[in-house]
């Protein structure tokens, strides 16, 4: 096992940062720490580091405890969210330090520092950029010399914070994209945290969703997206619609409308109940198909590249609902706002736990 | 990193902010007038005075045994003060900036203290506290130690009125350059020592040394706390500053104002020291 995380609290005054979290890691595995600002995913990394000490819980890395080791005996490489680069010193400075910084008879020798810098510039293509200094570099540029930096030390164990957060969003893609195929390459046991659930499920090989100190699920993307345990986690891994309603008797009411309720929630009492539908999967087409299609207006329409967003007021329905379709199929329709169209909910998700959204 | 401001966007603002030509030139004439009255008159008139007997005279008096002892006990006193302060200076800043502890805000609002006292009661300050006439001054002087009316006194004094201006220059640099550099290199395996010498000192060395110029400038020209606890003994305890003042009180102007010059030397070649620094300090903090 790479990282064992054994009952981790850690309170801050007036708040509890962590709240006994448990979470293993397999060696090579990359895993997202996924969760709003706030919820503590950060403060867990720094423990894992040793920039921060947890009240109580242990932290195994490779079979070893470390909880009580300082940061420079733990052996694991850190990425920062604002880069961290050292600006007084140049790009090999920068990636050699974590090895000069060794005590005498653990140093390599010159050559092989010069080696194995050359090699980590190489690996993150900023091979080129050796003489410079960080701030002659761009964003992605200097998060790039950061994991060189971090990879230095050859770490049991990598952990990124928000790497991609401060960088503009077609950076940040092809970012991604590279560190998930550089992580097939060198399969270091690694950790990154996000509150951003497309990079957390375009990058991870496992997903841990984080809410207020407590992991609310974890799986592989598919399994997160597909079968959100609960409502949070449902509507943090994307856009939804939400509709207050009531179940009874097996079924869900939305709006004017029922529904069949979920097999678990077949014969449970009556009582208060979320039903939600990401925008993409909601069905639009000019006749009614089905008995249990809304009629609906399109009140607006937002042109979002491939996508377009349009907003309906549905009969019965209190507040509009956001679908998002295909362009051709806009186009195939000849759409436009205010035409009368037909609305289906396809996989509708209905929760009865009373998260506050 | 700072913005640069686009070439298209200049003219703009050139255009809004000229005001009409006769305030700019009132206002210039102003700032010079007071320039020309305050600074520049005064510094004439120095040097007037200091050579109104002739070259020769000023050279004796500058080069006469008491004057000579006054500037080597100013330049002594530099020496110690200016390190010292130096030190504690990054102490200060390091502790206000990088960790978090009770009364920190109340440290940070006394560092100030020095400044806001007058310079004639910190050193009766340090009278009250070592003089001759308190416990704690004679069982030092049971013991052979002599601080008041001597030359410690002297620069406890100076230290004392000095004390803010390293921490004071250091604080918002290091606050603003935050820590996140140093936990980069604790995460790398470096230690303490490591850390403070690779990279904090590297990224601060130009707000210390600037500090350090003006903590000299004061340290030279200091006059009332070191009046206080000096004793004024020719020769022994008297600093610049000092020396010219009982040359002053003794009418004898030429020889007061020929010493004055060293300080006026003195304060030119910090400026100097300073401007030079300015420019690099900003040309580094431009590029990083």
């Amino acid at each position: 096992m790479g990282i064992e995380l054994q009952n981790i609290t850690k309170k801050f005054t007036g708040y509890t940062a962590l709240d006994n979290i448990s979470l293993n890691v397999a060696s090579g595995e990359l895993v997202a720490l996924l969760g709003p600002s706030g919820c503590g995913k950060t403060t867990l990394l720094r423990i894992i580091a040793g920039l921060e000490l947890p009240d109580s819980g242990k932290i195994i890395l490779e079979q070893k405890d470390t909880t009580n080791l300082p940061p420079r005996k733990k052996n694991v490489g850190f990425v920062f969210q604002h880069y961290a680069l050292f600006r007084r010193l140049t790009v090999f400075e920068n990636v050699a330090f974590g090895l000069k910084v060794l005590p005498m008879r653990e140093r390599p020798s010159r050559s092989a520092i010069q080696e194995r810098v050359e090699h980590l510039l190489k690996l993150v293509q900023m091979d080129w950029a050796i003489k410079r200094y960080p701030s002659q570099l761009s964003g992605g540029q200097r998060q790039r010399v950061a994991l060189a930096r971090a990879l230095a030390v050859n770490p049991k164990v990598l952990l990124l914070d928000e790497p991609f957060s401060a960088l503009d969003a077609k950076v940040r893609q092809e970012l991604r994209r590279w560190l998930r195929k550089l992580h097939d390459e060198i399969h270091v046991t690694s950790i990154f945290v996000t509150h951003d659930q497309e990079e957390a499920l375009e990058l991870a090989d496992r997903i841990v969703v984080i809410n207020k100190g407590r992991i609310e699920q974890q799986g592989t993307p598919q399994e997160v997206y597909d079968h959100p345990v609960n409502a949070f986690v449902y509507n943090f891994l994307g856009n939804v619609n939400v509709f207050h309603g009531r179940i009874k008797n097996g079924k869900v009411t939305l709006g004017t409308h029922h529904v069949d309720a979920p097999d678990e929630l077949k014969h449970t009492e009556e009582r208060a109940s979320q039903a939600f539908v990401r925008p993409h999967e909601i069905g639009i087409s000019r006749i009614r198909s089905a008995e249990t299609d809304l009629a609906g207006t399109i009140q607006e329409v937002r042109i979002m590249g491939g996508q377009i967003g349009l907003n309906l007021a549905c009969e019965g329905f209190e507040h509009p609902i956001d679908a998002e379709i295909q362009r051709e199929l806009y186009l195939n329709l000849q759409l436009a706002k205010g035409e009368k169209v037909f609305v289906s909910l396809n996989r509708v998700r209905v929760f009865t736990s009373d998260y506050e959204i | 990193m700072l913005k640069q401001p686009t070439p298209e966007s200049a003219p703009i603002i050139k255009k809004r902010i000229s005001d009409p030509l006769p305030v700019q030139m009132a206002l210039i004439g102003l700032t010079l007038l007071f320039f020309i009255t305050f600074i520049f008159l005064p510094l004439g008139l120095v040097f007037a005075q200091a050579f109104s007997k002739g070259w020769e005279y000023y050279l004796e008096s500058i080069r006469e045994p008491y004057a000579l002892e006054a500037v080597k006990l100013t330049l002594t006193t530099v020496a110690i003060v200016v390190p010292l302060n130096a030190l504690f200076g990054v102490t200060a800043a390091w502790a206000i900036t990088k960790f978090n502890f009770r009364g920190k805000a109340a440290l940070k609002t006394l560092l100030d203290l020095p400044f806001a006292v007058s310079p004639v009661i910190a050193g009766l300050i340090f009278v009250l506290l070592v003089g001759s006439r308190t416990p704690f001054g004679s069982w030092l002087g049971e013991q052979g130690i002599k601080i008041i009316f001597s030359t410690p006194g002297i620069v406890i004094a100076t230290l004392f009125v000095t004390f803010p201006f390293v921490a004071r220059e250091l604080i918002p640099l290091m606050e603003a350059q935050g820590r996140d550099e140093e936990e980069a290199a604790l995460t790398l395996g470096a230690r303490g020592w490591q850390i403070f010498g690779k990279i904090t000192l590297p990224n601060i060395r130009w707000g210390l040394l600037y500090g350090m110029i003006l903590c000299s400038a004061r340290s030279i020209g200091e006059f009332g706390a070191v009046s206080v606890v000096s004793g004024h003994i020719r020769g022994q305890t008297n600093t610049i500053p000092l020396h010219v003042e009982i040359l002053y009180s003794e009418y004898n102007f030429a020889a007061s104002f020929s010493v004055a010059s060293i300080l006026v030397f003195l304060a030119l070649l910090t400026v100097g020291v300073k401007v030079t620094l300015e420019k690099q300090f900003q040309k580094n903090s431009f590029h990083h």
